[in-house]
């Protein structure tokens, strides 16, 4: 029986649970609804729930062991001197599991009998090329040792599937039937079913923590790899990026952080202004009608994805900068660069800073702008003098979450910024950033022991650090500013 | 008048005498920066529009052109001496018959019938002739004899596709003075074209194709089309929907109504925050790490996208919906607790279904920058070349491997051949389409449903 065959008729047995528990409550109460402590539906529920959770629940452990089991088995068969590393027995392991699910397939496409399955053999038989038939591609020819792990690993599977089925029809069986047992008028199913329903809301609510430890863990594990292949004092203060793949590569982050600060700093450049001048003539200068058509619209610019941006930074922006600015003036022959990055970055940006920096603007209370008009001030000297200094912590707040965004825009630097690491100081070169090196180093076919992919990820954890701790800082600085008000 | 006295009996000395109808300098000066500063805000909101429009112009510009493509129709004789030398119409000894067979066969055809109709071919060699017809209009003429043998001996009307430069030279995109410097296309042929043009062999029709092909090899960029990608990212939008509107939405409950106030409950919230502040990029390597190298899952599959994109919008969509269920007042809760509902009775038959327009619109934005996100997706193989269409969704589909719209965008933009980025401006815009009727959906839910209170 397949997972999903195990699932359906767990399904079932849910269903029926319903219906006995619900009939089981309604019979100890005489037919009469009232004499029971819960609503009859929730005798059903509760009858439901304890023939679905504790059998998936056995389940989802059944499906996660029984490959860790059988591979503990099976890598018995192979002395531990034969690897001398750890990858080298991940591959094997794959190997023979896809030797396993090829002949496994083999058998369910009809190529092969179910007794051929169990008497191929590397002799008489060519195993890869009856397993490309059915559509499996094995890397290298089949050893004997690999076939005979592989029908090793098909009976332990097997024998697995059987004991699985048996187990968890039992568990269901078992555990209905004890839901059934205890059913009576008194029983409190609506406390019993609320609270089930409680801890899975619970759950629901632990997933943004276990995204953050995967993130973490992930991360963290490979770059203890990458620190075993690659200094990592080399890695955090070399001055040079040119990874190459006979190995010898050097892999500096240096270049890449000051291309990643240099390109944020152009787009800060543009978007602070801009975003903030929007918001001071959105909140203090435009009529009810200006704003309601304006704020929209700049709205759009934050729905739009980054990667319309990025072509629209590689075919009209750096084109446009490199023939009107860095040829006439010697600077530079590239399209992609810094500043095309920069600015289109920036523009992205402008709505986010804009609509922060005027909500916070706008909680700035009244009384101070009218005591400001009262002494006589203009609309721009209040802005200047009385608004903005009591909106600062949330302005820079803002800033340095966009600043963090700028950070971690990918898609724009990859298309608009290049792809050469230097440390250079002319804007209108090419340079690259930490996420465009995450993706080139992470795409295309990879081997996950080589440092130079896995220095991605060690990328990966620096982006996350800098991201993290300036998102930190901003949330810190704007809730210690909102209090003020409130 | 309380400033007529301040005026005629002047305090200071130092400060001449003014009128409120007579502007002092100090008072110029003033007004003049009062009138900079406005200024400075009027441009910066003209300079961020204007870099939209443009951009938008931009796009639409070069892509539009995308929705058309340059097509032959042109009668095709299917000789069956050649298309099935033995004459048996077995399929599988027709097969033997290669594209490059039915590539001759049509350029003979071609070139007969520029002979027939008196369009004069000089200066262009019959080799030249061959080719104005795209590398896959042979593949699909074959395809489509192979399919329906009995075509074979008939004169059939065909259509095929021309080849990216005649294409963007009816287009515009291609002029003569690029043709004298490429060496895939002479001046002779778009002065061929010309004539073919004028003869209503050759015209620019609605591209189909453009919408349902899967992607084409770096030759053909005229056969390319958004098909895989469109398929690949309904999957993944389904898969989204499917998973984070269970998930955010059960742990909005909880964390809205029913967590106690403590540490745990704090440490959910900031991270909660944190996360939805995370570069999409690590949300790409968690993927790459745990779904496709510690899971096994298979690379390039609509369904790692899809895990990815659910764990990078589902704290959007916990913020959302917590605003949603917030904003049902208190009252309401009392109610329902008065008449003797559970706690749970008064959020999941009182409180959810008042606060679902709210859960919806914001389910409908997340999903909507979920659609264009591409950086994630690079990272889990979605950026492949799949040329195959992936299987129903019933069928396992959510594991054949798949690219999706935004990396389609991505990925025609980094190819050499300048048809490729108005491919791209054209897959944008039916991006964007997308992304425009998912917003009116949901501005529209939140017109008809939202209450205020």
């Amino acid at each position: 029986m397949t997972v999903t065959f195990l699932i359906l008729l767990l399904l079932v047995f849910a269903a029926a649970g319903f219906f006995l528990g619900r009939g089981r409550a309604l019979a100890a109460a005489q037919g009469d609804a009232r004499r029971l402590h819960s609503l009859p539906n929730y005798y059903g529920w509760y009858g439901a729930i304890m023939a679905f959770l504790p059998a998936l629940a056995v389940l989802t452990i059944w499906v996660v062991a029984q490959p860790i089991f059988i591979e503990r088995q099976i890598s018995g068969i192979f002395p531990v001197e034969q690897f001398a590393v750890e990858a080298d027995r991940i591959l094997l392991m794959a190997d023979i599991r896809r030797v396993a699910l090829g002949i496994d397939s083999a058998v369910a496409a009809g190529a092969l009998s179910a007794a051929d399955a169990i008497a191929l053999n590397v002799e008489s038989d060519d195993v890869r090329a009856r397993l490309s038939e059915v559509g499996v591609a094995l890397g290298s020819a089949v050893t004997a040792e690999v076939l005979q792990a592989a029908q090793r690993y098909r009976e332990l599977a097997g024998t697995g599937a059987l004991f699985r089925s048996i187990f968890t029809i039992l568990v269901a069986v078992l555990a209905l039937a004890y839901a059934i047992k205890i059913t009576h008028s008194a029983m409190r199913a609506r406390n019993r079913v609320e609270m089930v329903v409680l801890g899975v809301l619970m759950l629901a609510s632990t997933v943004a923590i276990l995204t953050t430890i995967g993130i973490v863990l992930s991360m963290l594990s490979e770059t203890y790899r990458f620190s075993t292949m690659y200094p990592f004092g080399d890695f955090l203060f070399g001055l040079t990026w040119s990874p190459t793949f006979q190995g010898n590569s050097q892999l500096g982050l240096l270049p890449l952080l000051w291309g990643t600060i240099y390109i944020t700093l152009v787009a800060m450049l543009v978007a602070v202004p801009t975003g903030l001048f929007t918001a001071i003539y959105l909140a203090e200068y435009a009529s009810p009608r200006v704003r309601s058509v304006v704020k929209p619209l700049i709205e759009v610019i934050a729905g739009i994805p980054t990667v319309v941006f990025g072509l629209f930074a590689l075919v009209t922006v750096g084109p446009f900068l490199r023939e009107w600015i860095a040829e006439p003036t010697g600077l530079g022959t590239s399209g992609s660069s810094v500043m095309t990055a920069g600015i289109v970055i920036g523009i992205l940006n402008v709505p986010f800073i804009s609509s922060l920096a005027d909500d916070i603007m706008n909680a700035v209370p009244q009384s101070l702008r009218d005591g400001s008009y009262g002494l006589g001030a203009t609309k721009s000297e209040t802005v200047r003098q009385v608004i903005l200094p009591a909106a600062l912590p949330g302005i820079v707040g803002a800033i340095l979450l966009a600043a963090s965004r700028a950070i971690g825009e990918t898609m724009i630097v990859t298309m608009g910024a290049g792809a050469s690491a230097k440390l250079d100081l002319n804007p209108f070169e090419a340079m690259t950033t930490i996420t465009v090196k995450i993706v080139s180093q992470l795409t295309g076919d990879l081997e996950f022991n080589s440092a130079e992919t896995l220095v991605a990820f060690a990328l990966g954890m620096t982006l996350f650090m800098i991201t993290l701790g300036l998102n930190v800082f901003a949330l810190w600085v704007v809730r210690r500013y909102r209090e003020q008000y409130e | 008048m309380t400033d007529a006295t301040a005026t005629t009996s002047p305090q200071n000395p130092a400060r001449p005498a003014a009128s409120l109808l007579q502007q002092t300098d100090r008072m110029k000066r003033r007004n003049a920066a009062e009138a900079r500063f406005k200024a400075y805000g009027v441009a910066a909101i003209c300079l961020s529009l204007s870099v939209l429009f443009i951009m938008l112009w931009t796009i639409f510009s070069d892509g539009l052109s995308a929705f058309r493509q340059a097509t032959f129709s042109f009668p095709v004789t299917l000789d069956a001496e050649r298309l099935d030398p033995n004459g048996n119409r077995q399929r599988d000894e027709m097969m033997r018959v290669t594209t490059i067979g039915y590539g001759g066969l049509l350029n003979d055809n071609l070139i007969a019938y520029l002979a027939e109709r008196g369009i004069a071919t000089d200066g262009v060699t019959d080799k030249e002739i061959a080719a104005f017809i795209s590398r896959d209009t042979p593949a699909r003429l074959r395809f489509m004899v192979l399919e329906d043998p009995s075509l074979l001996g008939q004169t059939i009307r065909f259509e095929g596709y021309a080849t990216g430069r005649i294409d963007g030279y009816l287009k515009g995109r291609v002029t003569r003075e690029i043709a004298e410097l490429d060496v895939n296309v002479s001046v002779a042929q778009l002065d061929l074209a010309d004539r073919m043009v004028e003869d209503g062999l050759l015209s620019l029709k609605f591209n189909w194709g453009f919408l349902t092909n899967p992607d084409a090899s770096d030759q053909r960029p005229e056969a390319s089309g958004l098909g895989v990608a469109m398929i690949g990212s309904a999957y993944m939008m389904l898969l989204v929907a499917l998973m984070v509107l269970p998930l955010g939405v059960s742990a909005s409950i909880y964390l809205e109504e029913f967590a106690p106030k403590n540490r745990w409950t704090d440490l959910i919230e900031v991270n909660i925050s944190n996360l939805a502040a995370v570069p999409s990029i690590v949300y790409g390597i968690l993927g790459l790490a745990i779904f496709i190298n510690f899971a096994q899952f298979p690379q390039s599959s609509p369904l790692v996208g899809a895990l990815v994109l659910t764990l990078m919008t589902l704290p959007t969509i916990i913020i959302a919906t917590r605003a949603a269920i917030r904003a049902v007042p208190p009252s309401i809760r009392d109610a329902a607790m008065g008449v003797g509902a559970s706690k749970m009775q008064v959020v999941f038959h009182h409180v959810l279904p008042l606060a679902a327009p709210g859960i919806l619109t914001g389910t409908i934005l997340g999903l909507a920058s979920a659609l264009g996100e591409t950086a994630p997706l690079l990272l889990i193989g979605m950026v492949a070349f799949v040329a195959n269409y992936p299987a129903g969704p019933l069928d396992g589909g959510i594991l054949d491997p798949a690219t999706a719209l935004p990396v389609q965008v991505y990925s025609w933009a980094s190819r050499a051949d300048p048809a490729f980025i108005e491919r791209s401006a054209g897959a944008i815009i039916v991006l964007l389409a997308f992304l425009l009727i998912m917003n009116i959906v949901a501005i529209v839910l939140r017109r008809r449903f939202e209450r205020r209170w």
